[in-house]
């Protein structure tokens, strides 16, 4: 898995390539602390080139949802192509993230 | 037909197993996303024994058995001399209480018993053996090669 961040305007994304798995998850889990911990406030994550996502990647986002309620942190998932996604929509996870098509959506919802 | 594989109780193996089941799994006709949901519960029941069972140690081993019916696919995970995994200690967590209370784990297992069929994990004095078994329409487990040649 490789992770790549930047800031566009008022929104940090954090891209996400390769498999998310037991191994790799932490790497992700810390992005994401860092950011809340710099005092992010729009956090998103692109996965247009994730390949894969096991339990410990759900759990990385399970984990934060009453953290960005907490905080107010606006954040969403993008980009994911339909396998990866699926796997959010197996225990109704894209009823409780924002997972949306696109960059722009992203932005917006 | 019987796939075998055989890998040590190391996480970064753990890709490797996936590739076995993907590989496998591309000779039938079956969608990308059905690949994919084979391949996450297997992974799945292998991360529980190579980190928590197994605790990472390379010198266990498991095995990965797939048999493919004409309209089912079993999917049988073996260990020998790890820690027991007893099913009726299971209590299946409700997600709600997983966000509630923050966890990272207890989802593996979720998924799991929404994607497989039945689920089964049969213990002995030196091995534990989960069985998990997934229907498709009998068309589905024709061979890519066969239907081709026909």
């Amino acid at each position: 898995m490789q992770l790549n961040e930047t800031k566009d305007g008022k929104y940090w994304i954090i891209a996400v390539a390769g498999d998310v798995d037991a191994s790799s998850s932490i790497h992700l889990d810390k992005a994401i602390e860092a950011a809340l911990q710099t005092g992010q406030k729009n956090i998103l994550i692109d996965g247009t080139k994730m390949q894969y996502i096991a339990s410990a990647g759900l759990g990385v986002f399970v984990s934060r949802i009453e953290e960005f309620k907490d905080k107010e942190v606006h954040f969403a998932i993008f980009g994911l192509n339909d396998r990866v996604k699926n796997v959010f929509q197996i225990l109704g996870l894209d009823k409780l993230l924002s997972i949306v098509a696109d960059l722009q959506q992203a932005k917006t919802t | 037909m019987i796939h075998y594989y055989k890998v040590n109780c190391h996480a970064d193996n753990l890709k490797l197993i996936r590739e076995f089941v993907k590989v496998v799994l591309r000779d039938f006709i079956l969608n990308e996303t059905q690949i994919n949901q084979m391949v996450l519960a297997v992974d799945e029941v292998c991360t529980n024994i190579i980190c928590h069972s197994a605790e990472n140690n390379p010198d266990k081993a498991l095995e990965v058995n797939i048999i493919d019916t004409f309209d089912m696919l079993e999917f049988e995970i073996i260990d020998k001399h790890c820690a027991h995994f007893d099913p009726a200690n299971y209590i299946r967590p409700c997600l709600q209480t997983i966000v509630k209370e923050r966890r990272k784990g207890g989802i593996g297992l979720l998924l799991v018993g929404n994607i497989m069929d039945d689920v089964q994990v049969n213990h002995d004095n030196t091995q534990n053996t989960w069985r998990m078994r997934k229907s498709f329409a009998p068309l589905s487990l024709s061979r890519l090669a066969q239907v081709n040649f026909e």
